[in-house]
């Protein structure tokens, strides 16, 4: 090269770099930086979910109506199989149980599906990743945001199904708020894990339906687990109880349906159910921060 | 950025002995079935199970400056895009380090559109996705969609993407990306396409973007473009530096090197 000598020659990169404040390109910024970026791109999260959201139903002849059609097509199979041909209610009345069915359903999906894009957060959108800055955290983020909205959805059907088994809206309705707030909480620290599990291990995406449907069952989505374990040591049903889905899944019932007393419920149930959202949301907010200067990497 | 004496050369760009490596999963040479992918598990211990690592980048060094166009050539795969992606910090190294003064950008919105969406709301998606804020989109969004010129032929813009022709896409694309003015800009080539005036347009307003930018790369395989825009030439040749100078010394060499 022709270049003319200049005073920088002799000097290594490093030394170059720092002499004219040069930053390493793609480093991980501090944990309080990041959440400042991320809360940059608030607009950019929200927009991003949504958009999601209505491209999923864009091709479809009925459009957005697919977006209450097909939770409450989901009821309807689910009553079916375990209402009508399995009985799976064990005494309890017609009135407690389609609805506690159904609420079940709902909550846990709302679970199961942040789980399921968190894991092809980042691996299944690479290309975006690799054109553009943002921090990676806003995509889990969106994908979980994007499950929040679709549950809205399901919950207007949730409340006919409950209306129409005679709970009727009472101050105690409101307890689904805080309850789904904690359950969005949890969900999307569950997703940051597996986001950053499922960039490293893209694998995760055919293994994970089969965890997620042996938690379901696990969790008394369609039986009552003090019930249905009344034989068995008292341990396995505890244990089965304090695992966050059961809780949230118990929590909105308790809100919605009138003869789902509290006497259903784990004690200090509220205080678990905050526990496990601050601990997987901080707990996994940090573990998917600690690999951001890696996502993306081919 | 400190301040320099005049006639010093400030450098925006340090890339010292990058190599940016690719692992391909599932892509061993013989047999696919499931049972020589389970057998290539059990007998691979440790890190190389069924990986096949594609070297794209090897040891690239280099020093640019502020104000400079710095063009990149090279064939097919020869690694161009990979290390513009690595310099823009998109694409973590293996080994090597890349410093840069501010946030270097890639012009491109591509992947972050959806072609289920309308085109309207494409523009305030991808402005968000580059980190506008929504009232600098509000502000430029006229100027987007009069600049795609896709509602020349009737309200295109409140239709999905996809039902555009893949020229409107493309248009579309390229005027959502050239909204955002740049500090450190990389250009992939063929970015301009579309018509012949749609064309002039693109590369007129990306002329436009380099006056704005401090620095500026170009991947481009029309040794046009780059003799118009670059003063000096980066040429890649199998992932690595063949040769680095000025625009003339290095195409003369390239084009004797490609037989043209």
């Amino acid at each position: 090269m022709s270049a003319p000598p200049s005073p920088d020659e002799g000097l290594t990169a490093a030394q170059l770099a720092a002499k004219y404040g040069l930053a390493v390109s793609g480093a991980r910024p501090s944990l309080r930086e990041y959440l400042g970026r991320l809360w940059g791109r608030r607009h950019f999260i929200l927009a991003f979910s949504q958009a999601k959201l209505t491209a999923q139903y864009s091709q479809a002849k009925l459009g957005q109506l697919w977006q209450v059609a097909t939770p409450l097509l989901n009821a309807a199979v689910y009553f079916m199989i375990f209402g009508v041909i399995l009985n799976a209610s064990r005494g309890m009345e017609k009135e407690v149980y389609i609805p506690f069915l159904v609420t079940g359903v709902f909550v846990f999906t709302f679970t199961q599906s942040s789980v399921m894009s968190g894991v092809r957060a980042i691996s299944g959108n690479l290309g975006l990743v690799r054109a553009l800055h943002f921090p990676r955290a806003a995509l889990p983020i969106s994908f979980a945001l994007q499950q929040l909205q679709q549950l809205l959805y399901s919950m207007i059907v949730l409340f006919l199904v409950v209306i129409g088994f005679g709970s009727y809206p009472d101050a105690s309705w409101l307890l689904i708020i805080p309850a789904l707030v904690l359950q969005f909480c949890f969900n999307t620290g569950l997703a940051l894990v597996f986001a950053r599990a499922g960039a490293k291990t893209p694998d995760l995406a055919q293994l994970m339906p089969f965890v997620m449907r042996t938690w379901m069952y696990a969790s008394g989505v369609m039986f009552s687990i003090p019930v249905f374990l009344a034989d068995k040591p008292q341990w396995m049903a505890s244990v089965l109880q304090w695992n966050p889905a059961a809780i949230y899944m118990d929590l909105v019932r308790f809100a919605l349906i009138d003869e789902y007393g509290s006497d259903y419920l784990p004690q200090h149930v509220w205080a678990v159910a905050g526990g496990w959202a601050v601990l997987f949301a901080v707990g996994g907010f940090v573990y998917f921060w600690q690999a951001e200067e890696r996502y993306g990497r081919g | 950025m400190a301040e320099q004496a005049p006639g010093t050369r400030v450098p925006t760009v340090i890339a010292e002995d990058v190599h940016i490596v690719y692992r391909v999963n599932g892509a061993r040479t013989g047999k696919g079935s499931a049972t020589a992918a389970l057998s290539r598990i059990v007998k691979r211990g440790g890190e190389e199970r069924g990986v096949r690592k594609v070297h794209a980048v090897r040891g690239v060094s280099f020093v640019a400056h502020r104000g400079e166009a710095i063009g990149l050539i090279g064939s097919n795969g020869s690694g161009k895009s990979t290390l513009l992606r690595a310099i823009a910090g998109l694409l973590p190294p293996e080994s090597g380090k890349v410093y840069t003064d501010g946030q270097p950008s890639l012009l491109g919105v591509n992947a972050a559109l959806m072609n289920d969406l309308t085109g309207e709301r494409n523009i305030v998606l991808g402005g968000l996705a580059m980190g506008m804020s929504r009232e600098q989109i509000k502000e430029r969004y006229q100027e987007i969609v009069d600049f795609s010129g896709i509602n020349e032929k009737g309200d295109f813009v409140t239709l999905p993407m996809r039902t555009y022709s893949s020229g409107m896409q493309a248009r579309l694309r390229f005027s959502i990306a050239a909204a955002k003015d740049h500090d450190v800009l990389m250009i992939d080539e063929a970015l301009a396409t579309g018509d012949a005036k749609f064309r002039k347009r693109s590369e007129e307003r990306i002329r436009e973007l380099r006056r704005q930018a401090g620095t500026v790369f170009l991947v481009s395989h029309s040794n046009k473009s780059i003799r118009d825009t670059c003063d000096r030439v980066l040429w890649l040749e199998r992932g690595e530096l063949r040769m680095d100078g000025p625009t003339e010394e290095v195409l003369r060499e390239y084009e004797k090197f490609s037989g043209k």
